[in-house]
C-alpha cells in the first residue's frame, strides 16, 4: 500500500515546478524516438508471426464443413484487434521498453546524474519522466495499429502460401461482421497500457538506491510489474466496455 | 557567505549530524574533512536541499535555504553549482552539451552565445577541443574537469565539491585542488569542499572543518590544523602515512 501512495505522488510530483513547453516537447520527441521508431522491428516481427500463427491454429480447431473458410479471417482480426495487437505486444513492449526506462533512469539515480539536475533546480521527475510517459502515449497507440495491421497481413500470408484458403476468402472474412469499435477498445487499451508501462517502469527506476546490482532488479521488478498491471487494466477493460 | 545553524539528520534509528554549525566564507576554499562515514556528504546534501534535515538550517548570504518555499529554493538552487563525487556527467550528451545543460534550461541566451561561454568554460578548465567527446571516453581527471566547467558555466555564486579528488593519481588530484582555488578566488564565490585528502587539506585548506562521527569537532585553518589538540583529528591527519613520517622528521 505504501508503494502505491509512492507511486501516485511520484506521478503528482511530475505536474509541479514543470520547464517550458520547447523543453518537453524536445525531449518528447527524443523519447518518441528512442522508444517508438526503435521498437517497429521487433513488433513487426511478433505481430505478423502472431497472425500467421492464428490463421494456422485457427484453421486446424475449425473442422466442421458447415463453417464457411472466411470466419478463419474474421477470428484472426478479431484476436488481433482485441487482444493480441494490445495485450501482447504491451508485455513485449514493457520487456524492450520499460526494463530500458527503469535501467536507464537507475543508472542515472546511481550515478547522481538525477541529484545533478535536482541542484540545478530542476524538478528531475518531472524533467525526465513526464517525456517518457508522453511518448509512450503517442508511440504505443501507434505501435498497436501497425501490429494489428501487420498481425491480419500476417495471417494472410499464412492462409495463402499453405492455401487454407484463398486470399478473396480471407479479404471477405476480414470485412465481414466488422466493428468499428474493435479499434476504438485497441487503442483505449492502448493508452492505459503505455501509461501503465512508462510511469511503474519510470518509477522503479527513478527510486533505485544502491549500485549496478540493484538497477538490474529494478528492471526486473519493472517489467515484472508492469505485466501484472497490464493484466490486470486488460481484465477490468473487458469488464466494462465490452460486456455492457 | 553560506551559514548552517545547528543541522542535524538521522536516518531511521541512526543518527548522522549532530547539531552541525559553521560559516564557510566567500572568496575562499572550504573544507569539510573527516574519515568515510562521519557524515560529510550528507552535510553537503543537507546544504544544497538533496536530503532535507530533521533540525537546522542553511542560509545562503541571508536567505534561508531550509525554509524557503519550492520557488525561492529553485532560485537560490539556480545559483548553485556542484561537482559529484563521479562528476555526475550524462552519459547522453557530450562534452559540450553537458557544460551547454544549465544554459539550455535555465537561461535564454541565444545559442551562439551559449557556445561562447562553453567554450571559455572549457578551456578555463584546460580542456579545449574536446566538445564532442562523449563521457565515456574521457578520463577520472577530465571528467573532474567537465564537472567544473559545468558548475561554473551559469556564473554560480556557490560551488559545492563532493570528494574532487577521489579516484584521482595525486599529482592530477592536485591539479583540480589548484583549479578549485582559482576558480574561487576568481569569480569570487563561496566554495565548500568535502574531502579526506590531506593533500587538499594543505593545499587549498583556507577553512577547514572537522567531522567526526557526526559531531564538528574542530575548525580553523591549515596553519594551526596540526596544533588542533584534538586527538580525533591527530589521528585522522596522521593516518596518512606522508603527515606521519613528515610528524617523525
Amino acid at each position: 500500500m505504501k508503494s502505491i501512495g509512492k507511486y501516485f505522488i511520484f506521478i503528482g510530483s511530475l505536474f509541479v515546478k514543470m520547464e517550458s513547453f520547447k523543453t518537453y516537447f524536445k525531449l518528447t520527441m527524443e523519447e518518441c524516438v528512442l522508444i517508438g521508431l526503435n521498437s517497429f522491428l521487433l513488433v513487426a516481427l511478433v505481430s505478423t508471426f502472431m497472425g500467421a500463427v492464428s490463421t494456422l491454429q485457427t484453421a486446424y480447431n475449425l473442422v466442421s464443413p458447415f463453417i464457411p473458410d472466411y470466419i478463419i479471417s474474421t477470428v484472426v482480426r478479431d484476436m488481433m484487434l482485441l487482444e493480441l495487437a494490445s495485450t501482447v505486444i504491451a508485455i513485449i513492449y514493457a520487456g524492450k521498453v520499460g526494463s530500458s526506462m527503469a535501467g536507464g533512469l537507475g543508472t542515472m539515480r546511481i550515478t547522481e546524474q538525477i541529484d545533478a539536475l535536482e541542484v540545478m533546480g530542476i524538478n528531475s521527475a518531472s524533467y525526465l519522466v513526464l517525456p517518457k510517459i508522453l511518448a509512450s502515449l503517442l508511440m504505443f497507440p501507434v505501435l498497436v495499429i501497425f501490429a494489428a495491421a501487420l498481425g491480419i497481413l500476417g495471417g494472410y500470408l499464412a492462409a495463402v502460401m499453405t492455401g487454407i484458403m484463398s486470399g478473396a476468402d480471407y479479404q471477405y472474412g476480414i470485412q465481414y461482421l466488422f466493428v468499428e469499435y474493435s479499434v476504438k477498445f485497441a487503442l483505449i487499451k492502448s493508452v492505459v497500457f503505455a501509461f501503465l508501462v512508462a510511469s511503474i517502469s519510470s518509477f522503479k527506476g527513478y527510486y533505485t538506491t544502491g549500485g549496478a546490482l540493484e538497477v538490474g532488479q529494478a528492471s526486473t521488478r519493472a517489467v515484472t510489474e508492469s505485466v501484472i498491471a497490464i493484466l490486470l487494466a486488460d481484465y477490468l477493460l473487458a469488464q466494462m466496455l465490452l460486456t455492457s | 557567505m553560506i551559514e548552517v545553524e545547528n543541522i542535524s539528520k538521522s536516518f531511521d534509528d541512526k543518527d548522522v549530524l549532530y547539531d552541525i554549525s559553521g560559516v564557510f566564507d566567500k572568496g575562499k576554499p572550504n573544507l569539510i574533512i573527516g574519515s568515510s562515514g562521519t557524515g560529510k556528504s550528507v552535510l553537503l546534501k543537507c546544504m544544497v536541499g538533496l536530503i532535507e534535515p530533521d533540525i537546522g538550517r542553511a542560509i545562503y548570504d541571508g536567505r534561508n535555504f531550509t525554509a524557503s518555499d519550492q520557488r525561492a529554493k529553485t532560485e537560490i538552487r539556480r545559483e548553485i553549482g556542484m561537482l559529484f563525487q563521479g562528476s555526475a556527467l550524462f552519459d547522453s550528451k557530450n562534452v559540450e552539451q553537458n557544460v551547454m545543460f544549465p544554459l539550455d534550461v535555465l537561461s535564454k541566451m541565444p545559442l551562439d552565445e551559449k557556445l561562447d561561454r562553453v567554450n571559455f568554460c572549457l578551456s578555463r578548465v584546460g580542456l579545449e577541443n574536446t566538445n564532442k567527446l562523449m563521457p565515456s571516453e574521457l578520463s577520472g581527471g577530465m571528467m573532474k574537469r567537465v564537472g567544473i566547467a559545468r558548475a561554473i558555466v551559469n556564473s554560480s555564486r556557490y560551488l559545492f565539491c563532493d570528494e574532487p579528488n577521489s579516484g584521482l593519481d595525486p599529482q592530477t588530484a592536485v591539479k583540480i585542488d589548484e583549479l578549485i582555488q582559482e576558480i574561487t578566488v576568481e569569480y569570487d564565490i563561496t566554495t565548500i569542499v568535502v574531502t579526506h585528502d590531506m593533500n587538499s587539506v594543505v593545499g587549498i585548506g583556507e577553512k577547514v572543518m572537522f567531522l567526526h562521527e557526526g559531531h564538528k569537532l574542530w575548525e580553523g585553518t591549515k596553519d594551526d590544523i596540526l596544533d588542533s589538540g584534538v586527538e580525533e583529528l591527530d589521528k585522522f591527519i596522521f593516518a596518512n602515512k606522508v603527515m606521519s613520517a613528515l610528524k617523525r622528521n
